[in-house]
């Protein structure tokens, strides 16, 4: 079963709020001067960032903030965000792999950006509805 | 200089209590847009069975992070920091974190490996109460970059 897709826009503003909130403050987040010399084509996401909204997604689908039993990602491919007002967009779909006895749903979660993976082996297990 | 090997399976002493704060939750969960009133409620909290507001399942990072770098810092291990790539990372949740918790870091290093001149490691980070309460377990897994 797939389940609805959902979007997240991210925008260079996220980041520096993002970083403050999560103490991350690697400058590859913020400045492209230090990202291009680092051989990034400008200022990336933070990959922790990327898991958060993921996971944003993983709680909706679960119905509830609290359902996550387990969550893993790679972080496969660094996603670029421009110094404008739109930024760039995450997509991120699922689909269910398994439903276990004892309530548990695992998925199998895509994370894009501008039509390529981002994240792989990304999985999620959720508490199913109590 | 490939990583040492030896440093498998050690296990770092527990880090400072880390306290929870509500307004951090509050302030982490706004940051990555999440709305659900249980992140900044703490009655919508109570409905759902915590005693205050709960973190968003990545929360822990921020505490774990923090800890990692006693290892990552290590000068006998000898990470070179500006080559590190966060590779992996993964949680096991025993429950939510939520307001009020002082959470107690244990690192330890569950791989070490040199292939195709990069670097790997691997840390496992058992993430439980002062009271000794399991709450989560963090793994992370990073790469070093060979020189080019």
């Amino acid at each position: 079963m797939e389940l609805p897709a959902q979007t997240f826009q991210v925008t260079r503003a996220d980041l520096v709020r993002y970083a403050g909130a999560s103490g991350d403050f690697n400058p590859i987040h913020w400045s492209d001067r230090v990202a291009t010399k680092v051989g990034l084509p400008g200022v990336i996401a933070h990959g922790m960032f990327t898991m958060a909204l993921v996971g944003r997604a993983v709680t909706e689908w679960a119905g509830s903030p609290d359902a996550v039993v387990e969550y893993g990602v790679r972080f496969t491919r660094p996603v670029v965000v421009p110094d404008d007002d739109q930024g760039t967009e995450i997509e991120v779909t699922a689909r269910v792999r398994e439903v276990t006895e004892d309530g548990l749903t695992r998925l199998e979660v895509t994370a894009t950006c501008l039509g390529e993976k981002v994240l792989s082996q990304a999985r999620a297990t959720i508490r199913t509805a109590r | 200089m490939p990583l040492d090997p030896s440093f498998v399976g050690r296990t770092y002493p527990p880090t400072a209590p880390y306290q929870v704060g509500r307004e951090k939750i509050r302030e982490f969960a706004s940051a990555i847009g999440a709305t659900d009133p249980a992140h900044h409620d703490p009655e919508a909290a109570r409905a759902l069975g915590h005693t205050d507001v709960v973190a968003p399942p990545t929360f822990p990072v921020i505490v774990t992070m923090a800890a990692s770098s006693q290892i990552i810092e290590d000068p006998a291990l000898g990470v070179d920091y500006s080559r590190l790539v966060h590779g992996d990372q993964r949680f096991a949740y025993t429950r939510p974190v939520v307001a009020g918790d002082e959470l107690v870091c244990t690192n330890t290093i569950e791989d070490v490996s040199t292939r195709g001149g990069h670097g790997f490691l691997t840390t496992r980070t058992d993430v439980s109460t002062v009271g000794g309460e399991p709450v989560v377990a963090v793994w992370a897994r990073y790469v070093i970059r060979g020189e080019a």
